[in-house]
């Protein structure tokens, strides 16, 4: 990471949030509602990318903190009667309790062991929402009341049903995390995660408590993962068991690997294309999942850098 | 049925589906001993081994113990057949880089479970056990196949141990899992070992889900529960420690059969995966491991 050549780190999120913001003009309404939510989803792979890409945490239970915000934010509005923003906050603050709790367990193993734990108690967390049926409804889910999907600034009441209001939130919510993504890989905590992933007992030996630091890039993941998982339940009112289960702890480490390991404008193209390639591939077989397959083989043969990483190595000859 | 007679079938149950988990785990254990490989897509191999059994009883037609013996030949050898080739194609390409397999075969999940959807189909098909006889307890009778299950599975697991401790198959795998460098230079085979070690454990693998078969209906998303209990026992036993993965197995196995009986599967399940972070608080590399990797 050199940085003088590419001139401000800013430069190219300045960028994508034009491209993003003039995107809903011209997008026609299927693929508004897309983008959407890629973008929700991005933020979950923001999340992913900061444990994975970042730290070199590789786990497979991410699904569990963002279904951590998914229900936190959902049964909050829907039976507590929190409002919008403030079911919001409690999603993310559901996912950031988890993490914190079940990295403080997980985070005493490290490679393999950290991999099947982290599969475990995500499973566990699927397992208890299907167990609580009562509540839950388990996989069918429940939909959000129409009556509570609002906005109220005083006298003014804006319904998140609305597409244009939900992109732009969603835009909004994504470039904020997206931001933060670059700050925190930019910032002292952030070389230490990278440094932890490249080699960790270098960085323990130079003194730095490295259980504190994972533990950190862990809860900023759940956190930012519970976010997403929080902003989906309530602009697309939908809360379902599904979002807990092992599929969606593969998706953010596909989305992330997919865009680019480690680089903060990776997940948004990871999440894109795959969103896109499964989109199309649904539309002609049920057996679409395969593609989610074929694309992880693929990337660990022919692409391991991801899109960005590769496409990034052309254009620098740099090496990460 | 009075307590006692339900404690003790609940037990039966249990023994039984404890064999079966502990050929699964072996397999799983085997391979990410002698490898260093996880292989997500171990509960597939199983799931295959199903579907092939179904498979090899629809053209055998009605001689269900023929198709069952037949089933167990076929379905090791066309599994293993697949993990040689995978072994080929995708792991030794990547040089089993530990995260580059992890990802590669949660990635081959995904193909043969998609592959076995769209060749076999959404629906769950019975399979005929091979015989019917019930060993009548002074409380109720059993279903004598599944006391074969447990048979068989003893036999497998004799034999594993048996070709481990005793053939030169079984020490090469042993020389390289202590020391792959070592043995490359005393002339072992280290890549051949590797895909027989993978084939093992997909066979193994396969051979559960043609036992189970008569038990479960064989459906194409079946893998996914033996893939998670082999790793529960795997990770209680200690990585590559077999002796671990037998003992956690019967522990697993019996007491999953235990509580299912008692209250729900579901909280077997959520109890399970608990256990494995119990064990782990106390010692991160299992009850058997030797050091975490």
């Amino acid at each position: 990471m050199t940085g003088g050549r590419q001139g401000s780190p800013w430069r190219t999120p300045m960028i994508v949030f034009a491209l993003l913001l003039a995107a809903q003009f011209v997008l026609p309404d299927y693929h508004h509602t897309n983008m959407t939510r890629i973008m929700i989803f991005a933020v979950f792979a923001i999340g992913y990318n900061v444990a994975f890409g970042y730290a070199g945490l590789l786990s497979l239970g991410h699904a569990m903190f963002f279904a951590a915000g998914l229900y936190g934010a959902g049964m909050s509005a829907q039976f507590l009667g929190f409002s919008m923003p403030l079911a919001f906050l409690f999603g993310g603050l559901c996912g950031l309790v988890l993490a914190l709790v079940a990295g403080l367990v997980a985070l005493r193993t490290s490679g393999v062991s950290f991999l099947i734990v982290t599969l475990m108690f995500s499973q566990a967390a699927y397992l208890t929402i299907l167990y609580f049926n009562d509540i839950t409804r388990g996989d069918e889910g429940f939909v959000l009341a129409q009556e509570i999907r609002q906005l109220r600034f005083g006298e003014m009441v804006l319904p998140l049903t609305d597409p244009s209001l939900r992109y732009n939130l969603a835009l909004g919510l994504f470039m904020v995390c997206y931001l933060l993504g670059v700050a925190l890989l930019r910032s002292p905590i952030g070389r230490v995660l990278v440094a932890l992933r490249e080699n960790e007992p270098r960085v323990q030996m130079l003194g730095y408590n490295t259980f504190g630091y994972k533990l950190l890039a862990l809860t900023i993941s759940g956190a930012l993962s519970g976010i997403s998982g929080a902003a989906y339940a309530l602009l697309f009112a939908y809360v379902g068991a599904t979002f807990a289960s092992t599929q969606y702890s593969i998706y953010p480490l596909l989305w992330v690997l997919l865009g680019g390991a480690g680089t903060a404008l990776g997940p948004l193209i990871g999440t894109g294309l795959m969103f896109y390639l499964v989109e199309f591939a649904s539309e002609i077989t049920s057996s679409y999942l395969i593609v989610v397959g074929v694309v992880l083989v693929l990337l660990v043969i022919v692409f391991p850098k991801g899109v960005i990483g590769t496409l990034s190595e052309r254009w620098r000859g740099t090496r990460t | 049925m009075s307590f006692g007679a339900q404690l003790f079938l609940a037990f039966l149950e249990g023994t039984v589906s404890a064999f079966v988990l502990a050929v699964t785990a072996l397999g799983l254990s085997l391979v990410f001993g002698v490898m260093r490989v996880v292989n997500v897509a171990h509960g597939e191999f199983f799931m295959l081994g199903a579907v092939i059994a179904w498979s090899v009883a629809f053209m055998v037609g009605d001689m269900p113990l023929v198709a069952f013996l037949l089933a167990l030949i076929i379905g090791p050898l066309v599994v293993g057949g697949i993990a040689v080739a995978v072994d080929w194609l995708i792991l030794k390409r990547i040089d089993y880089n530990p995260e580059g397999t992890i990802v590669a075969t949660i990635g081959l999940l995904y193909i043969i479970q998609q592959a076995v959807l769209i060749l076999y189909g959404p629906e769950a098909r019975v399979v005929e056990p091979p015989f019917y006889f019930r060993i009548q307890f002074p409380w109720f009778g059993y279903s004598g196949y599944k006391l074969i299950v447990a048979g068989i599975s003893l036999m497998l697991l004799l034999g594993t141990w048996y070709g481990l401790s005793r053939t030169r198959l079984g020490l090469y795998m042993r020389a390289t899992q202590y020391d792959q460098e070592t043995a490359q230079a005393f002339g072992i085979p280290v890549r051949r070992v590797y895909a027989a070690v993978f084939a093992l454990g997909g066979g193994l693998a396969a051979i559960a889900g043609v036992l189970v078969v008569p038990i479960q209906q064989a459906h194409y998303l079946m893998g996914h529960d033996p893939l998670l209990m082999s790793f529960i026992v795997v990770i209680i036993g200690g990585l590559g420690s077999l002796r671990g993965t037998l003992l956690a197995a019967f522990v697993i196995g019996i007491s999953d059969g235990v509580i299912s009986v008692f209250f729900t599967p579901t909280l077997a399940k959520i109890l399970a995966t608990l256990l494995v972070s119990l064990v782990l608080v106390v010692r991160p590399a299992g009850l058997f491991g030797e050091k975490a990797p």
